[in-house]
């Protein structure tokens, strides 16, 4: 690529996961404090609190692992 | 507010993580434009990415819309048998592309495949495939992109025409802006997204049902007689599995013409490939895309046999919808609506769009590159500079994605043409198969052999399908029994074309004068010389991770004989 690095893939993935993370998360943790009216099956799970925080980890992990610098070039 | 019609409704975080993702991509495509400015970059990336980076993007490619829901849908009609097309009907020949044939595409230093086509057997050959390339890829990127509207609509009531523009718009932004480059990052992170938002699904349903063996016995009491959790014992008769296909359809129709067929020559694949920045990342790239292929029915295939286990109603085809039942192409939606809530549903339905996103990206980029470099540069322009070609790179991608939408509004009017999307796969993909590969392992192959052959195995697949069409007893010719349903029909007359393909190019081989051996070096057998791996320890060598693969896929099919 011209000698010039880009941004890795890795990295765009950490933010994405991150943020998603951060949402399901918190809306997992708003159902626990406030059940919903029409609850899904297995909601007694709590499936959006561990998979929200499954995501924020990976996308933690990846985020942090592939944070450009200034000799970084990712692919 | 929620239409009759509609499954789901979101709710406001559902809507900021589908945003998101819209943004993310769009980033992306910005991002990377001014990393493409040569051809190379456009159209191959560079030809500058990694093995895994490749082999994601070569399965992410192949997730379209079709697969995602269509195979859902499949599962819970035909049962386990349709994870036929995802081990035996892709990983011999995903295998087969990196250990013996990318290496002759790699050196070769083409382009596409028609690029080839052109190097092996010469000009006719490559126009041909090139045409049939074009006009397939359009067409199966429109039927992705009004699927897609189609569901949305199912699942959500969203208007068909802004599903069809808003989506195909994103899709021509990035792939205008980044090429193939924009294509591939996004593939990646798309193929992220449809693994973490359909798995809780498979997790869920697993836990509902009692594990495999609950969901087993609750298949076995739900539809007693019935065998759907069986890969291959019931293939000894047309009679006595879901699907109407004897084990021969599925061994040599699947598993060898059209899976051979699509993953070695389809170039919507293959340029992903192509991309890799060395030999030997361009085979582990096959390879390791062969080993998350073999993951895919654990999202894809496992939720439509835990519908069979845990749906209170049961689905019905197309043809039997009443106001009150579900199709079986509602399945993965109705699975989703079962087990999440907010959040998670914004995550499965961001993962469906991923899905139609890429492999609706993957047609355009594979468009664009065959469209410039095979047709307007060799028909139409040839001595135009590399700029000029990347731009009509963008232009085309722009137009490609016109053309499908045009395609996307045909199909609505004709909506038998979805069941014919198998059978345009076999007309092109499965003689184009015969005529590669005799190219590369054989060096009496001539040119003209190859531009008939090619035409002929087209031309009689055709044929074949308007007879049938004409008079259905011809099925009998065809595929050995008039039992035989719609789809074990494509897979034996993908073989037949194949095999007619194979014998015009050997006849019109032995008919004609023979290239010299010192114009086939680096494209045929025996006359190229492969890069020796004696020196690589034998962890990093292709072929240890391909038998690791074999045998995997050999356990599995084991496992659910």
């Amino acid at each position: 690529m011209h000698g010039t690095g880009f941004l890795s893939i890795w990295f765009f993935i950490g933010v994405l996961l991150t943020i998603y993370g951060v949402l399901i998360t918190a809306t997992g943790v708003y159902e626990l404090v406030s059940p919903p009216a029409h609850p899904p099956v297995l909601a007694e799970l709590h499936a959006s609190l561990w998979w929200g925080l499954v995501l924020l980890i990976i996308g933690l992990v990846y985020f942090i692992k592939f944070y450009p610098k200034k000799s970084n070039s990712g692919k | 507010m929620q239409t009759p019609q509609q499954l789901l409704s979101l709710s406001p975080v559902d809507l900021i993580i589908i945003a998101v993702y819209f943004a993310m991509v769009l980033g992306i495509g910005l991002y990377l434009k001014r990393f493409t400015k040569t051809g190379e970059d456009f159209f191959l990336a560079g030809r500058d990415m990694s093995a895994w980076i490749a082999g994601l993007s070569f399965v992410a490619a192949n997730l379209g819309s079709l697969e995602l829901m269509g195979w859902a849908a499949s599962a819970y009609q035909y049962g386990i048998l349709a994870t036929h097309w995802y081990w035996i009907g892709a990983i011999p020949a995903m295998l087969f592309l990196g250990i013996v044939m990318m290496p002759f595409y790699y050196i070769s230093k083409t382009h596409s495949v028609p690029g080839y086509l052109k190097l092996r057997f010469g000009e006719p050959a490559r126009a041909l495939s090139a045409i049939s390339f074009g006009l397939m890829t359009v067409l199966m990127s429109g039927i992705n992109m009004y699927s897609m509207a189609l569901v949305m609509r199912i699942i959500l009531g969203w208007d068909i025409n802004f599903s069809i523009w808003v989506s195909s718009v994103t899709v021509a932004a990035y792939v205008f802006l980044g090429g193939l480059l924009s294509a591939i990052f996004n593939e990646v992170l798309q193929f992220f997204l449809i693994w973490l938002g359909a798995i809780v699904i498979s997790i869920l349903g697993l836990i509902e049902a009692g594990g495999w063996h609950g969901m087993v016995e609750r298949i076995h009491r739900n539809f007693p007689g019935q065998d759907y959790t069986h890969m291959w014992s019931g293939l000894g008769s047309f009679t006595t599995n879901p699907m109407g296909i004897h084990w021969t359809g599925i061994v040599l129709g699947l598993g060898f013409v059209i899976s051979f067929g699509y993953w070695t020559t389809d170039f919507l694949v293959v340029q992903r490939v192509l991309s890799a920045k060395d030999l030997r990342s361009a085979k582990m790239a096959p390879i390791l895309g062969a080993a998350f292929k073999m993951c895919v029915p654990f999202i894809v295939i496992l939720p439509g046999l835990l519908a069979l286990a845990v749906l209170p109603e049961k689905l019905v085809g197309e043809s039997q919808v009443n106001t009150n039942a579900h199709t079986y192409n509602e399945v993965l939606p109705l699975m989703l609506a079962r087990y999440c809530g907010p959040g998670l549903l914004g995550l499965g339905i961001t993962a469906l769009i991923a899905g139609f996103m890429s492999g609706m990206a993957g047609n355009v980029s594979a468009f664009a590159t065959v469209w410039t470099y095979d047709i307007y540069r060799a028909l139409i322009r040839k001595d135009a500079s590399d700029a000029h070609y990347v731009s009509m790179g963008r232009w085309c991608t722009v137009l490609g994605v016109l053309v499908s939408i045009g395609t996307a509004y045909f199909v609505m009017q004709f909506q038998s043409i979805m069941d014919y999307v198998q059978a345009l796969f076999s007309f092109f993909i499965a003689p184009l198969f015969g005529t590669v590969i005799l190219g590369m392992l054989w060096k009496r192959a001539t040119g003209p052999a190859g531009f008939w052959g090619l035409l002929a195995g087209t031309g009689s697949s055709i044929a074949m399908f308007v007879w049938v069409q004409m008079d259905h007893s011809a099925l009998r010719y065809i595929a050995f029994s008039t039992n035989a349903r719609d789809m074990a029909e494509n897979m034996y007359r993908a073989l037949w074309s194949w095999i007619i393909c194979v014998v015009v190019t050997v006849a019109v081989s032995l008919a004609t004068r023979p290239k010299p051996d010192s114009e086939l070096v680096g494209l045929v057998y025996g006359a190229t010389e492969i890069p020796s791996e004696a020196g690589v320890p034998l962890i990093h060598r292709p072929i240890f991770w391909a038998v690791v693969v074999s045998l995997v896929f050999v356990i599995l099919n084991i496992i659910f004989w």
